[in-house]
């Protein structure tokens, strides 16, 4: 397990690197210095107003002590980046039981493959499951769920395509209890925050789980694509004013894209990220280490 | 963005008032505001640097130094500018002379590519084609279940194996049944893939040896940040892909990736695609996506789309009505019918130009049961209340609620929504006979 965690983070390492240029082999830290660095930063997708931030404090660092060794700036940005996503975190899978863990995001994020993951990992810790086809939208995503759960050999409950999403949820609850399992995983229908009929029908899936199960039990995760822009930032925020995240799960981490939109979401809006997606494999997901995450992108060795 | 980048440069300008003549120091704050807007909206960091460089050269010279709307001429600049960057005219889709004609969908997992197929197959098939779906993503569980409940939702033939371990069969035999039936396009939707898995890629560019189709349309988040150009040189050093569909234009993201994208890859952008409703997909207008950008709206698409919807005559009458402010309850009736048929308010809205205080406003989404409660309350109406809503005393207001089933405060509501729609369309009718004659419309900016 530790190996696999291992594997993965380095493969996302190696990915994370590349095509990041880091200005830290020059010679002196000058305004030109200054503009590479902004440069990677921006390509990172932490956004304008953290990047400017990120600069002033180093700024400040550099400023302190003339002919600061670059690689003590390089430790210094490290550190700035790992306090900024360093948010204290939760385990979704803690008691009480039973909880449901919801999953909630745009469209095409991984919203499916990652419930499969999180299922992966309940299973392991030696949790019951009962995993919920919340998303009755979108053609065959029943039967996608269903695949995983048949792979996984997990009770799911699904209704008709065109159904309503929270009955899903209520009788996915009412299973759980009534077959003693610790964990309910709900997918749901992907959907822009910016759809208010959507957005409704979203909290009402969450009124109805805490309904059911008390405020304690219900844990919501936003799934957010590594390669997201800036939109993520305002995704996040949406979801967020709903639903009150209690976290973020980062996928497809094995592309080049950086991710750091999770600096911004982390710095901003506080939420912290739990879990980071790598592969299509169901191993491949692993906790999210803020020390590694910022160590990887701008570390020693992240330039070569 | 580019609303609020519209409006900062308006208050860039407005404190000109008080400096007297434009000088150079108010260029370069303008040309910050710019760049921030543009690396807000995901634009390549390089893209940006060049785009202000070429900004910055016509913004100096004589063009707004001697305006008396410097706001205008700049946003003008810009417009331009990012025309040049999407590509000056709107490409069309490649045919071959030889029927069917192969088209292959590409690109990451999650970026639209199903969705994407089927809505194109949509059109396709709206334009009178036959077109054939082939559904090759034997990766993704359920991948081919999904193109395939689509395809009988549009009624379009569909082809695909499930126990097929190969796509290269499935596409074979899908072209030979396209070809049994006499379709004129295959739509091949193939598995997502990440743009560094060699393994995928090489799978790919082999399928692309084997059947060469006409054209290789590269599907493309919206919401996609500064790797985008990275994601897109890969793909284009394995595929040479012949053009761009840009998804999920419906939420708020500013598609500056796909800008950039385009930038640097040459590829035309061919189709935008927004809203889960499979026909929520266009060709791809630059000019009138660069004015979208800029919050200077898209009236050309809004009157293509209303022109579908709308009968022609009615069209001409209700404009006359508008021209002459006396629309009445039974056109607002008729008007959310017409509008239900063409979109929801946001996306109307979100092609209108900026209307000052218009977007700010929360306006009503027109479902199914709205509509009912609608119809239901100005059927309640009598004939002299639905031509002037303004004699809706109290006395009649809770005649009509008891009638119609719902409370007084529902009726209220509906005038409210009522006054405010008659102000957007009295708006809008204005903008309408700007565009009818030609004329380039900015928005007045105050100095």
């Amino acid at each position: 397990m530790l190996n696999r965690f291992q594997n993965g983070l380095k493969k996302s390492r190696e990915n994370l690197l590349s095509h990041l240029k880091l200005p830290f082999s020059k010679r002196a830290i000058d305004e030109s210095f200054f503009e590479e660095l902004e440069e990677a930063l921006i390509m990172t997708d932490m956004g304008l107003s953290q990047t400017e931030s990120v600069l002033l404090d180093l700024r400040l660092k550099a400023g302190e002590t003339k002919n600061l060794p670059t690689d003590e700036l390089r430790a210094s940005l490290v550190k700035i980046i790992e306090e900024k996503i360093s948010i204290s975190t939760i385990d979704p899978f803690a008691e009480p039981h039973p909880k449901a863990i919801i999953l909630v995001g745009v469209n095409g994020t991984g919203k499916t493959t990652s419930l499969a993951k999180l299922a992966k990992i309940a299973l392991d810790r030696g949790l019951g499951l009962v995993v919920g086809a919340g998303d009755t939208f979108r053609a065959a995503a029943d039967k996608q769920l269903s695949i995983w759960a048949e792979r996984l050999k997990v009770d799911i409950v699904s209704h008709q395509i065109g159904g309503d999403p929270a009955a899903v949820v209520h009788d996915a609850i009412a299973a759980a209890k009534s077959r003693k399992k610790e964990i309910i995983l709900i997918d749901t229908a992907g959907r822009l925050h910016n759809d208010r009929n959507l957005m409704e029908e979203i909290k009402k899936i969450k009124r109805v789980s805490v309904r059911e199960l008390g405020d304690d039990a219900v844990i919501t995760l936003m799934v957010i694509d590594a390669t997201t822009g800036q939109n993520g930032i305002v995704q996040a925020k949406e979801f967020n004013e709903a639903l009150s995240l209690d976290g973020i799960i980062l996928t497809k981490l094995d592309g080049s894209a950086k991710g750091g939109v999770v600096v911004a979401i982390a710095g901003e809006l506080g939420i912290p990220i739990l879990y980071v997606g790598q592969g299509e494999g169901l191993l491949d997901m692993s906790p999210f280490d803020p020390k590694e995450y910022s160590s990887a992108l701008f570390g020693e060795g992240a330039d070569v | 963005m580019f609303d609020s980048l519209t409006e900062k440069l308006q208050k860039t300008f407005a404190k000109l008032k008080r400096h007297g003549r434009l000088n150079e120091a108010v260029v370069d704050e303008v040309l910050r505001e710019i760049r921030i807007a543009l690396l807000e909206a995901d634009t390549n960091y390089k893209a940006v640097k060049e785009l202000i460089a070429k900004i910055k050269e016509r913004a100096v010279g004589s063009e707004v130094f001697n305006s008396l709307t410097p706001a205008q001429q700049v946003i003008k600049i810009v417009k331009d500018e990012l025309i040049e960057l999407l590509g000056r005219d709107f490409t069309k889709l490649n045919t071959s002379p030889k029927k069917p004609t192969i088209i292959f969908m590409i690109g990451l997992q999650g970026s639209g590519k199903t969705t994407s197929s089927a809505k194109l197959a949509k059109l396709l098939k709206s334009r009178g084609k036959r077109a054939l779906l082939i559904g090759a993503d034997i990766y993704r569980p359920a991948a081919i279940d999904q193109l395939e409940s689509l395809s009988q939702k549009i009624e379009v033939s569909f082809y695909s194996e499930r126990d097929s371990k190969d796509p290269r069969d499935i596409i074979e035999r899908g072209i030979k049944a396209a070809t049994k039936e006499g379709a004129d396009i295959v739509i091949v939707d193939t598995a997502g893939r990440l743009h560094v898995d060699q393994e995928m890629m090489d799978e790919l560019s082999e399928l692309e040896k084997a059947f060469r189709p006409s054209e290789v349309l590269l599907v493309v988040d919206s919401m996609m940040g500064q790797d985008g150009v990275n994601m897109a040189l890969s793909f284009k050093e394995r595929i040479s892909f012949t053009g761009l569909v840009l998804t999920k234009l419906d939420g708020d993201s500013k598609g500056g990736a796909a800008l950039s994208i385009k930038a640097v890859t040459g590829s035309p952008i061919k189709f935008i695609s927004s809203s889960e409703k499979l026909d929520g997909f266009e060709e791809f207008h630059p000019d009138r996506f660069a004015q979208r950008m800029l919050g200077l709206g898209d009236v050309l698409t809004l009157i293509e789309k209303a022109e579908a919807a709308f009968d022609a005559e009615e069209t001409a009458k209700l404009a006359e009505k508008i021209k002459r402010d006396e629309l009445d309850l039974n056109d607002f009736l008729e008007q959310m019918r017409q509008i239900r048929k063409m979109g929801s308010f946001d996306q109307i809205l979100s092609m209108m130009p900026n209307i000052p205080g218009l977007k700010a406003k929360k306006l009503p989404t027109i479902d199914d049961g709205h509509l009912k409660r609608i119809e239901a309350i100005i059927s309640s109406m009598t004939k002299e209340e639905r031509g002037d809503p303004k004699i809706i005393n109290g006395s009649r207001r809770s005649r009509i609620a008891k009638g119609s089933g719902h409370a007084p405060s529902d009726v209220n509501q509906l005038l409210k929504q009522f006054n405010e729609t008659k102000k957007m369309m009295k708006q809008f009718g204005k903008l309408n006979t700007h565009a009818k004659m030609g004329k380039k419309f900015l928005p007045r900016i105050d100095l």
